[in-house]
Parts: structure tokens; sequence; C-alpha cells
């Protein structure tokens, strides 16, 4: 049963993340990866971590994904702009990413279920439950991390407007 | 679980930036004098200095240590941020970008950059970076007018997310068969597997892409020529300097044991990324792609640096990144002097006769061409001969051969800006710009190039003390 569910999940990610990439609508590919987020949340409930799936469905699908669907309908994008292939070299990416996948395929064949490392065992986490482990660690040696992503939030906005806010007057 | 109070002490330099950067970016619509927020970035960036020299410290529990290799290396940003800010002034006055957003963004990717130097927690250095690359995006394309620089952005902005996916993949991978983010740990529970060479290898690929390593290069003369050239010059520096700066600390450090695996990985690109560099730069005809890519081939020297796998190695690492710091900037600093609208000035034949015309541009340009070759009695001498000394000493005398070779086709893009500036008729007069700050930016570096080349002694014994 267990591998039933994560069978159709990870079959349900990668059509819908394909998806997301071939559809010809912009609109339609927005809520395509709703879909996408949608199957990451369950499966990270399979998983038993809660609090990400709620976490996935709260920012990624609610937050993200309205903005893209504003940024859609901002510049009014009904039809894939199609332009003519710019890079000669095209077949090459497929050989690359075939390489990588590769590669990827080697190094993950080395991946054998270790005995975990460190004090995050999957016992401590269900012991302790995912959002109090999380909080305690991101409030504890990561919160320099946290509080330095608040800063990079800050210059993502700042970023944005110095770029968009063209019509200023002159700095001399 | 170990954990330290929070000791904000440490991070005094860092919590400085962005109190003057928010400063300057609030207050910017308030104060028309636009010159106060130049004043202020200068003044900024030398009580920052003084606060990184007092607060030396671990905080954060294991995640932030402001050590002696943390300190070097926040020197060399700090030197970096103040030089750039020198020449700004007259550049940015002429494309009107002269606002305080400009200063405020190179001081927030100041903060990046040392967050990534001191970072000892593999998600702060990777947030770090990130705070880096968002602001350096952004300095590229701030001068809107220029379509070259809108364009160097976007495609320096969609190439680096990529690499920073590559650099999260390596973290999860790092993660998954360490358990654990924080240097010092993965360097005790790191086991060799393909797994952990396929983290290793994600790791190098994203670094590698901010100190533009061949074949992650393919932005940088792109992001180097569309950018305001006080930018390109500050990125050129210090944004490879802050790539070095987590290379080392997380290769010498965490993947320390896994050495002789990387190595095989590494060796390649760093010789790949010294002759593709070199030999691009010589059928460059725009100043700005020729620096551009002269810089690439700089990275590759630095890389053997790091692939040395020595403490001699890393502190030849810092040493030529303190140097390249005078007199990449200096070399800029000559671009920015001659700059004119319309991309005046950015070919290499208006170079031509300048000898004749301005004999004192000239000659610092030369010092700055002769460094970054590698002649002595310049610094950039003193830097290649400690790189390359650390190289042989590591054991690898035919990597050296392979430098020195690189070094040599670097002649011909360097010294014939020399032959233009000495030997040939002036086609057009360009009046260099007069600027009391650039001139100030231009004698620093020149000062720099030839201290440093003559008395090296005082740097290298910092340097050898910076290393971890």
């Amino acid at each position: 049963m267990e591998k039933l569910v994560f069978g159709y999940l990870a079959l349900a990610i990668l059509v819908s993340a394909l998806l997301v990439v071939f559809s010809r609508n912009a609109v339609k590919a927005v809520l395509w990866s709703l879909v996408l987020f949608l199957h990451q949340a369950v499966l990270f409930l399979t998983l038993q971590a809660e609090f990400l799936a709620a976490i996935q469905i709260i920012v990624y699908a609610g937050a993200v994904l309205v903005l893209f669907l504003f940024v859609v309908y901002l510049i009014n994008l009904r039809e894939e702009i199609t332009w003519p292939r710019f890079l000669s070299a095209y077949p090459l990416a497929f050989l690359a990413i075939l390489f990588l996948l590769a590669l990827s395929g080697a190094a993950l064949s080395g991946f054998r279920p270790a005995p975990p490392k460190g004090i995050l065992t999957a016992g401590a986490l269900l012991a302790q439950g995912h959002t109090r482990i999380l909080g305690e660690h991101l409030f504890r040696e990561y919160v320099l991390a946290f509080e330095a992503a608040g800063v990079l939030l800050l210059v993502a906005v700042l970023g944005a407007v110095v770029l968009v806010r063209r019509i200023r007057e002159e700095g001399r | 679980m170990p954990f330290s109070l929070l000791n904000f002490k440490a991070l005094a330099p860092e919590i400085f930036l962005v109190l003057v950067a928010s400063f300057m970016v609030l207050f910017d619509r308030a104060i028309r004098a636009k010159d106060f927020f130049f004043w202020t970035a200068l003044l900024g960036t030398l009580v920052a200095w003084w606060l990184c020299r007092t607060s030396l410290g671990i905080s954060f529990g294991e995640s932030y240590t402001a050590d002696h290799y943390g300190f070097f290396l926040k020197t060399i940003f700090l030197l970096s941020l103040f030089l750039s800010i020198l020449i700004s002034p007259v550049y940015a006055r002429r494309r009107g970008f002269h606002f305080g957003e400009y200063y405020g963004l190179l001081y927030f990717a100041v903060c990046g950059m040392m967050l990534m130097a001191s970072g000892t927690d593999l998600l702060l250095i990777y947030i770090g970076l990130e705070l880096m690359s968002l602001s350096i995006y952004v300095l590229v394309a701030v001068d809107w007018r220029d379509p070259r620089g809108l364009e160097g952005g976007l495609k320096y902005f969609l190439l680096g997310s990529l690499a920073s996916a590559f650099l999260i993949l390596g973290l999860a991978i790092i993660y998954g068969r360490t358990g654990t983010l924080f240097l010092a740990r993965i360097h005790q529970h790191l086991s060799v597997d393909p797994a952990v060479l396929a983290g290793i290898a994600f790791f190098l690929v994203a670094l590698g892409f901010k100190v533009a390593m061949v074949p992650f290069h393919m932005w940088a003369p792109d992001a180097y020529e569309g950018a305001p050239t006080p930018v390109t010059a500050f990125m050129s520096v210090a944004a490879k300097a802050a790539g070095f700066a987590a290379l080392g600390r997380i290769f010498l450090l965490a993947f320390a044991s896994a050495h002789p695996m990387w190595i095989k990985l590494l060796v390649p690109f760093a010789v790949l990324t010294m002759f593709v560099g070199n030999i691009l730069a010589v059928v460059q005809t725009n100043i700005k792609r020729m620096l551009a890519y002269s810089s690439v081939a700089h990275a590759g020297y630095i890389l053997l640096g790091i692939a040395a796998g020595t403490r001699e190695g890393l502190s030849a690492v810092l040493l030529y990144l303190f140097i390249y710091a005078f007199m990449n900037i200096g070399a800029f600093g000559i671009v920015t002097l001659l700059q004119r609208e319309g991309g005046v000035g950015e070919s290499i034949y208006d170079y031509q006769g300048l000898a004749r015309l301005y004999p004192f541009p000239a000659l610092l340009m030369l010092l700055f061409m002769f460094s970054l070759t590698g002649i002595p009695p310049t610094a950039g001498f003193m830097g290649k001969f400690y790189l390359f000394r650390s190289v042989v000493h590591a054991g690898h005398p035919w990597l050296a051969v392979l430098a020195v070779l690189a070094s040599v086709i670097a002649a011909y893009p360097y010294l014939r800006i020399v032959m233009f500036m000495y030997m040939r008729e002036p086609e057009r007069e360009i009046q260099p710009a007069s600027s009391l700050s650039l001139w100030a930016a231009l004698g620093i570096s020149a000062l720099g190039v030839l201290v440093i080349g003559l008395y090296p002694g005082s740097l290298l014994h910092a340097v050898m003390g910076s290393v971890f």
C-alpha cells in the first residue's frame, strides 16, 4: 500500500512537472504547478512531515503561485512567445543532461541507507514532532542563517524597487 | 548540544554594514546632496574594518567563526569596497545612478561576502552567497539606460540561480550523508562514497560559477562588460574573493579528507580555466571584456592554490586575492578614467598613443598591466611566485609549468595595451575625467602594487598567520 501511494505520487509529480515545462499556455503551466505542489505536500505527509506539508500548501500553493498568476496576468501572456533557437549547439544540451543523469545515477547507486548520523534520527523526530524540532534548531544554532535570510529578503525587495523605479530624479 | 551564548560582538561588522546600508537606502529621498552617501559609505568602510579587527570570536553555536582567515578576507572585501566606492562617483554621476541605494547595495553585497568568509555552517554560507549575488545582480543592471547592463544582469541572474540550485543539491546530499551542516562536524563524519563525491562536485560547480571557473564562466564577459565599470571592478575582485573564501573553507576544512578525490576534479578545471581565459583574452578588442577573460584566467591560477590542499597553498591564495584587489581595481580605475558616453574609451584602440597625450595615466596603466602579467618588481609577480611555489611544494611541478605557460600567453593581451599606449600614434584624444576620488583610488592601487612588490615581507607574515 505504501509503495503504491509513493508510486502514484512520484508519477504524478514527474508528469505534472513535465506539464509545467511543456504547457504552451502560461496560466495552465501555473495551474499544473499547483497540482505538483499538492502532490508534494501529500508526499511530505506520507513521510510524517506534517509541518512541511502545511508549509508547502500555505506558502507555495497559497502565496507563491498566486504571485505567479498575478505576474502572468500582469504581463498579459496568453500564448507562449516563441523565438528561433539562439543556441546552435542545442543537441549538446541533451548530451549534457544525459551525462548529468548518468552521473547522478552512479552517485545514487552508492546511496545505501546508512545508519543515520547526527542527532536527528527518525525516532527522535517522531518522538518530539517535526514542528518542535524545526523550531528548536531554527531558533538556536541556525538563528543567524534565519536572520540573514531576512536581510536577503530585504535586498530582494530593494533590488526590485531599484530596477523598476525607472522614472526618478537624476542622482547627481 | 554545544551551544554558545549569542555572541553578537563577533558579528559586529555585519550588523554595522546592514544598519548603515539600511540608513543609506531609507534616507536617499530625504537627502538631496548625494555626495553625503559617498562620504558615509567611505567612512563606514573604515569603521567596518576596525570592527572586524576588534571583534574576533565564535558565535551562534558553530555557525559563525570570526577567525584570522575570515578577518583577512574581510580586509580584502572592505579594501575592494573602499576602492570601488572611490571610483564610483565620477561614473555614477554621469550615468545618473549616484544615489543611496547604489552604495546600500554595495554594502549588502559585502555583508553577504563576510557571512561567506566567516560562516562555518553550509546554510549560512549559502545565504551569504545569495545575499552577495542578489545585490550584485541588481548592481550590474543599476544603470538602466544601458541595455547591455540589463542584458548582463539578466544573464548573470539566470545562470546564477542555476548555480545556486546546484549548491542546494550539494548541500542536501552532504547533509544526507553526514547528518550535519557544520563544517567541522562534516569533516568528522565524512566518508567518501559516490554520493558524497557528487555532493562535492555540485559544490565545485556552484562556487566555481561564482569565481568564473571554466566552463561556468559564460556569464563573466557579458556581465563585466555590461555592468557599470566601478561595479565591474568590485565584482571582479570582491565576489571572486568571496567565492574563494567559501571554496577554501569548505574544501580544505569540511572536505579535507576527500582531498585525493576532489583534486582530480579540480585540477582539470583549473588548467582549463587558465588556458581558456588567457587565450580568449588575446582576441578581445573591448578592454572590459579583455579584463573579464583575464579575470577568468586569474581564477584558474588561484584554483591551483586550492588544489594544492596545503596551508601554504591556501595562504598563497589569500596573498594573491589581496594583490589582485589592487591591480585589478587599478586597471578598472583607468578604464573609468577614460570612459565616455557611447562606448568611447572602451575599445583597446582608444588607448593608442595615450602615453604621448597623458603620460601619467599611461604610466599607471603600464604598472597595472605589468602586475597582471606578473612582471617583477610588481606585486603580481610576488602573488604568482608564491602561488606557483606552493603548487610545486605540494608535489605538482607540472601544474606549475602549465601555469607559467598560461601566464606567458597572458602577456600578449596585457602587453598589447602597453604597446598601444607607448608605441602608437594617438587616433583620438580622450580627456581623462577629473575626479579627486578616482585619482585617490588609482594612487592607493599603484602604491599597493609597488609596495607589496618591493617589500612583501610583512604581508607574507600576516598571510601565514591567517590560515586556519
